[in-house]
């Protein structure tokens, strides 16, 4: 192990000038530097300021969140298995649970594994060699940014999205989301939802979580919950314990509320999501619930506000989306304001217009927006502090 | 009841190497040196050459932002050495001491017999009024101005710092006279902040004429800009000037003996050394023969002041005029295989990324290494976790780099420093320097608005 550290250090020294200013691999320099602090944390050190630094860097937090995503990835593949394996011939009308003990976890997995893989692989490779290029061009650092957004991509799309599509998608986020604004920490929008957002109004017909994927040859998955809600079918809705533990039909990663919540406690735990901004998120939720179930003019008004949280992408969205540190206010009273909003612009989404069965997308991606309008009334209520300080001594 | 400050944000972050506060040393070295470029607003004239005698209070330097400050010689003895840098930039003048006795007197006075503008002067001729210094800005403080009030944090909470309070009260008779020196120089009050667990608050109470407050909690609750915050903060168009309970003692002797002598109480300490402990030494005098024979093998940082916001100074270095700590800690030039993958049992983090937070009582052998590239500003309440102020950090920081000086004033640019900021340079994901940024943010603010 040691030998092969130092002869690949030995290896990246050898090479290292070629990519210099003026020699032949020059057009490659980003690129070589992201692989060599990829695999070795530079030896730089501190010249000015502080002497000391944490040990902590955006990879490592990075990496942190693609550990808090793992449970939701490798649950979404078995859920992939098990929807499509509930609607193949010889299990129709058998709950999950039969169909588990019936075709084994093993094919269940291998099956989900087969379909999600080549979408991981697509958002990654369309995403990175996008970020590469850019750093190229404007010279700086390959940000380690899209190693979250390219996880959360494929655990937010339904599991039968053409790879070309999603390739559409993730290259229209990363440039039009991020790119233009500077790379990341300077964009507006949650570029994994962007990409969710551009497949959704570009391919409706593909992503709608209604009919036409149990309809499709090669069906994965029945109608969502939220389909089905939207269409006031609300009896028709999967079970409490069902949709917690998400064998449920849906996108890949959002289902299993109970593996979102491990990835929760890894984050919250770790300090890297905002507990702050995922309670305001669910007590704007259960607000507007609560107003809906007062107002009762149909059945899906009715809904109960649990139902809400569990189904859907609520939860996921809830710890992982709306909890992005660049896009989210920064604040700490703006990060209450704009966690509440967006809980309850989602509920109100849901339930007041079923052609957008999923509101927690359009809510998230709406308050992205507006987060620097929130940011900016808390930042002017300092100044006043500030400025009142002043005016109290003159008196 | 006595009140409380508590400062709930910071991190106190343990070093390997502290200080064994019992092995009280004493020792004057030959070897002095006066470094311009450690004071803030000063504009050095050169105003002896190599080979000139001076005594001790002699001026060295003039400064030609206000031709009433005066650096002056620490030691009587033989100008050895000009030191310039670019430009010709004045870097240092050295100064061997000779072992004669001479010494300018400036003269005894009792600060209850003359009047402020008397004491104003003498402080500026006898070239200890750099020790005043003022917020805002953290610069030297005007001569022409009458503070609110002086405030003095008598307990240092930066990491591997210890108490001085030994030396306090062996000098109780200086530090009153110096305080009654400052009680003079403001119509407000004299306060004194001191830590409620850490500092014995028997010490200060026999002094008259200030005012003691309490405080508790993690660093940065010893900065004085966060006492100054609490106590009573800077306003706009108000000024306040500080200094630490060792420069009182110098301006007490002053006025008592009528002497230039700025002795230090300096904790000598840092994982590399291989003897740690209390010395006194006068400021400005060199660390060589501190440094010979006491250092462990390998690279190190020599820095004169505490490990976040001290300066390098080397092995040959001095210690600086204002700065009453040596921390030597381990150079960081090394490439880490997988640093940011792999677990990180022997490295200090103030998030739970790292096992660090399982040993909250461990003692770390940090080095210099950067741990990872510069990146946009990512992560947002980090800053807000260990930076006690009502100040929006980000924020602040953001209106200095954009240059707005009408945000960051109205952003709280007044009442910091950037040893305020050390900590969140410390705990930031993003590699930001936020110490230079706020460095450059008051050096702009004091270039257009004068």
């Amino acid at each position: 192990m040691i030998s092969m550290k130092k002869g690949l250090r030995k290896f990246l020294d050898k090479i290292k000038p070629s990519f210099q200013k003026g020699k032949k691999l020059y057009f490659l320099h980003s690129t070589f530097d992201a692989f060599e602090t990829f695999m070795f944390v530079p030896d730089k050190v501190t010249e000015k300021g502080a002497h000391i630094r944490d040990a902590i860097d955006l990879k490592r937090t990075m990496t942190v969140v693609i550990v808090a995503l793992l449970p939701a990835l490798v649950f979404g593949m078995f859920n992939v298995g098990v929807q499509h394996f509930l609607l193949k011939k010889e299990f129709i009308g058998m709950s999950w649970q039969e169909v588990i003990s019936a075709a084994g976890i093993w094919p269940l997995f291998w099956y989900g594994f087969l379909k999600v893989l080549p979408i991981i692989i697509v958002s990654y490779v369309v995403g990175l060699g996008i970020e590469f290029m850019f750093a190229q061009i404007k010279g700086h650092e390959v940000n380690e940014g899209f190693l979250v957004t390219g996880m959360l991509i494929p655990l937010i799309v339904p599991p039968t999205t053409p790879l070309w599509m999603l390739a559409v998608a993730v290259a229209f986020a990363v440039v039009f989301g991020k790119e233009v604004f500077g790379g990341t920490g300077m964009n507006i929008m949650n570029p994994a939802l962007l990409a969710r957002a551009f497949l959704f109004f570009a391919y409706p017909s593909h992503m709608s979580g209604d009919a036409p994927w149990s309809v499709a040859a090669d069906a994965v998955s029945g109608p969502t919950p939220l389909a089905q809600a939207a269409s006031y079918n609300v009896d028709q809705m999967p079970s409490l314990m069902d949709s917690f533990l998400g064998f449920i039909p849906g996108s890949i990663g959002e289902t299993s509320v109970a593996m979102v919540l491990i990835g929760a406690l890894i984050l919250i735990f770790t300090g890297i999501g905002s507990l702050r901004i995922m309670l305001s998120v669910i007590a704007g939720g259960v607000l507007m619930s609560f107003i809906m179930n007062a107002w009762g003019a149909n059945a899906y008004m009715e809904m109960p506000p649990l139902w809400h949280l569990l189904v859907g992408g609520f939860a996921f969205g809830t710890v992982f989306m709306a909890t992005d540190p660049v896009t989210a206010a920064q604040t700490q009273w703006g990060k209450i304001i704009y966690g509440l909003l967006i809980g309850m612009f989602t509920i109100l989404l849901r339930v007041l217009n079923p052609a957008y069965p999923e509101g927690m997308m359009l809510a998230i991606l709406m308050m992205n927006v507006f987060a620097p309008l929130i940011d900016h009334y808390v930042v002017e209520t300092n100044i006043r502090r500030r400025l009142r300080r002043v005016k109290q001594e003159i008196k | 009841m006595r009140k409380i400050y508590k400062i709930r944000k910071g991190l106190d972050i343990n070093l390997k190497g502290e200080v064994k506060t019992d092995d009280i040393r004493s020792h004057v070295p030959d070897l002095f040196a006066v470094e311009p470029a450690r004071f803030r607003l000063m504009k050095p004239r050169l105003l002896v050459q190599e080979g000139d005698l001076v005594e001790c209070g002699t001026p060295l330097i003039q400064n030609k932002l206000d031709e009433r400050m005066f650096l002056t010689s620490p030691v009587t003895g033989l100008v050895k050495r000009v030191i310039r840098g670019d430009k010709r930039k004045l870097l240092s003048v050295e100064i061997e001491a000779d072992k004669k006795e001479s010494k300018i007197n400036f003269g005894k006075s009792d600060p209850s017999l003359i009047d402020r503008e008397a004491m104003i002067a003498k402080l500026l001729k006898s070239g200890l009024w750099p020790l005043l210094r003022q917020r805002p800005y953290a610069i030297i403080a005007n001569p022409d101005d009458t503070p609110r009030d002086i405030f003095i944090s008598a307990f240092d909470s930066a990491p591997l710092a210890v108490s001085d309070h030994a030396f306090i009260q062996k000098n109780s008779e200086s530090f009153q006279v110096g305080i009654d020196v400052l009680k003079k120089l403001t119509p407000g009050k004299v306060y004194i902040g001191l830590h409620a667990e850490k500092t014995d608050e028997l010490v200060y109470a026999p002094f008259k004429n200030v005012e003691l407050r309490l405080f508790s909690g993690p660093h940065p609750s010893g900065n004085v800009g966060v006492q100054i915050h609490h106590i009573a903060p800077v306003n706009k168009g108000e000024t306040v000037w500080y200094l630490y309970p060792q420069d009182v003692v110098a301006i007490g002797k002053l006025f008592l003996t009528g002497y230039r002598e700025i002795t230090r109480f300096v904790s000598v300490a840092g994982s590399e050394l291989k003897d740690t402990y209390m010395v006194e030494m006068p400021a400005e005098s060199s660390l060589e023969w501190l440094l010979a024979g006491n250092i462990k093998e390998g690279d190190v940082r020599v820095i004169s002041g505490n490990a976040l916001s001290g300066t390098h100074v080397g092995k040959q270095g001095f210690l600086g005029f204002y700065e009453t700590m040596l921390t030597v800690i381990p150079e960081g030039k090394y490439f880490d295989f997988f640093g940011w993958a792999a677990p990180g049992l022997n490295k200090h983090s103030a998030s739970r990324a790292f096992p660090a937070f399982l040993t909250p009582k461990r003692k770390f052998r940090l080095d210099t290494n950067f741990h990872g590239g510069e990146r946009a500003f990512v992560l947002s309440d980090q800053y807000d976790k260990v930076f006690p102020f009502d100040i929006l950090p980000v924020y602040l920081l953001k209106a200095i780099l954009a240059g707005d000086i009408d945000k960051m004033e109205k952003l709280g640019i007044y009442e910091v420093a950037e040893e305020d900021f050390a900590l969140c340079e410390y705990v930031c994901t993003s590699k930001i320097e936020s110490q230079q940024i706020v460095r450059d943010g008051i050096d702009l603010m004091i270039k257009e608005m004068s």
